[in-house]
């Protein structure tokens, strides 16, 4: 059966410190809520989220519960739910440090340390204010002769390495290989961070690599350090392809977490 | 059937007209009604022979990519998509758009989500419609506060793409590049110039082919109302029950 040792999702959440850059993955590529709400039990502190390219509830609640110091993302939001509360009450109130950044730039900083180069070019953006708020960034021009054209204003996005990432998938195989579909951002996010665990809904007794089909929609075990066992570990976010989003729990959430002290409760109630 | 048009299917029907030469037209994050709009457009296209491309971004069904979130913008880079929307909290003449918030950045006093693809995707896509509901001098400014994305690029910037309309719930005007101004076009029908106006923050001229906003015909609001509301409660719940009551 398996080849690998199941972590307890205490394990997991033992192995994030305080000051961590910790890989953040949107909603639609399998949040781990469950994780999430253990972190903020521990009562970690100062994290960096790198949002890929945004969150919804688990970055607000993060943010709401005091964890974070300084978040990267393109959009923080609740979706059809409206606007993240605790969030922009953060931003508002000066409590956390936010990076604006767009969609394409986030991708292409971890794209430049899946390739270990220093920086990625990326067209665009130039001219925003995103772009005047970003001192990280520079505006170079283009120095090719064969290709794109001379004298081109061309963005550096500097490369960005995650300390650790946690996602939530449907399942592994014996070997700890991950299914993560077509959600391929987030080899993305786990090719450029240090490391990398996953809870997943179960494990499968099978190898995903004797499959043309199943080997290519998968994260290989090379990139994971540790898998739990989490049943309905993205709830009430959605896992695609296995259930969709609890809509009324968000909704709840939404209400709640409009108020500092509705938002408290409402963790003492989840927690 | 009841005919009673709704405001949000009058907007559906009015961003369908303008996607009819489409190939490809790609729809991002919390955008129920150009979802709706895209969709609309290609069972439309059917009945011509034509095919019309469609990329819904929050859609498990409706989405054409397999590369993970990325794909979008290089997709996009790659000249491969013909039309995309964007929004704004603010929108300003010189169709500069701010999703970010209101008041002096960073020191903000009203904080929205963010800027998603916007500062990529208004430069590559070649027909980005502005979609904004609320029509009133808050929403079109004569100066965003912040510029997630700028309508116009100085020479030498990679610039193939950029704002072609704005719909609003009163209005729809088309934007000229070269004069960086925006031209109202067609008004609904319980508006007039003069209040547009009024209730519009930035300048803005009137085209001299000005008309109204058309009502969806029986045909199409059927269509709506059988074929593309079911498929919209896939990826916007709220937005389908809201509307349609499914």
């Amino acid at each position: 059966m398996k080849s690998f040792d199941e972590l307890s999702l205490k394990e997991i959440v033992d192995e994030v410190q305080d000051g961590f850059i910790l890989g953040i993955p949107a909603d639609y590529s399998g949040v781990p809520m469950k994780f999430t709400k253990e972190l903020i039990k521990k009562g970690v502190k100062n994290l960096k989220l790198y949002c890929l390219p945004l969150t919804t509830i688990q970055g607000d609640m993060l943010i709401g519960s005091g964890c974070v110091s300084e978040i990267e993302a393109a959009a923080v939001t609740l979706g059809e739910f409206g606007m993240a509360p605790r969030f922009s009450e953060a931003v508002e109130n000066g409590k956390i440090l936010i990076k604006d950044s767009t969609c394409p730039a986030l991708h292409a900083q971890l794209q430049a340390t899946e390739k270990s180069v220093p920086f990625m070019p990326l067209r665009g953006v130039i001219g925003s204010d995103i772009q005047k708020h970003r001192k990280d960034w520079h505006v170079i021009e283009n120095p090719m002769r064969s290709s794109g054209v001379r004298e081109e204003p061309v963005l550096l996005l500097p490369a960005v390495q995650l300390d650790i990432l946690v996602f939530h998938a449907p399942c592994s195989d014996r070997n700890g290989n991950i299914q993560i579909g077509r959600r391929r951002e987030l080899a993305t996010l786990a090719h450029a961070s240090k490391k990398v665990f996953v809870t997943v809904e179960k494990v499968l007794d099978i190898d995903f690599f004797e499959d043309e089909l199943s080997a290519a929609t998968c994260l290989p075990a090379l990139y994971v350090n540790g898998i739990s066992i989490v049943k309905n570990g993205a709830w009430p976010c959605a896992l695609p392809g296995v259930y969709s989003s609890d809509n009324e729990e968000i909704k709840k959430y939404s209400l709640a977490a409009k108020t500092k002290e509705g938002f408290g409760e409402y963790m003492r109630y989840c927690l | 059937m009841n005919l009673d048009i709704q405001r949000e299917e009058l907007l559906i029907s009015q961003l369908a007209d303008l996607l009819k030469n489409d190939k490809h037209v790609a729809v991002g994050a919390a955008s129920p009604i150009p979802g709706a709009a895209a969709l609309l457009a290609k069972e439309e296209a059917k009945f011509l022979n034509k095919r019309l491309r469609v990329t819904i971004l929050h859609s498990n069904k409706y989405n054409n990519f397999t590369d993970g979130a990325r794909e979008l913008f290089d997709c996009a880079a790659q000249g491969r998509i013909d039309t995309f929307f964007l929004g704004g909290v603010q929108i300003d003449g010189q169709a500069n758009i701010n999703l970010v918030g209101t008041g002096e950045y960073p020191k903000i006093k009203k904080r929205f989500p963010g800027s998603f693809g916007s500062a990529l995707m208004y430069f590559v896509v070649p027909k980005i419609i502005l979609f904004r509901e609320e029509h009133s001098p808050r929403t079109l400014v004569k100066k965003v506060d912040f510029i997630s994305a700028p309508g116009v690029s100085e020479r030498g910037v990679y610039r193939p793409g950029g704002p072609k309309y704005l719909l609003t719930n009163r209005a729809l005007f088309k934007f000229n590049k070269n004069l960086k101004k925006f031209f109202l076009c067609k008004i609904n029908e319980k508006e007039t110039v003069k209040n547009l106006i009024k209730v519009t923050g930035f300048d803005f001229d009137v085209d001299n082919k000005i008309s109204q906003m058309p009502n969806p015909d029986t045909n199409r609001i059927n269509i709506l109302r059988d074929k593309i509301a079911p498929m919209i409660s896939e990826f916007y719940p709220e937005f389908a029950n809201r509307i349609w009551g499914i």
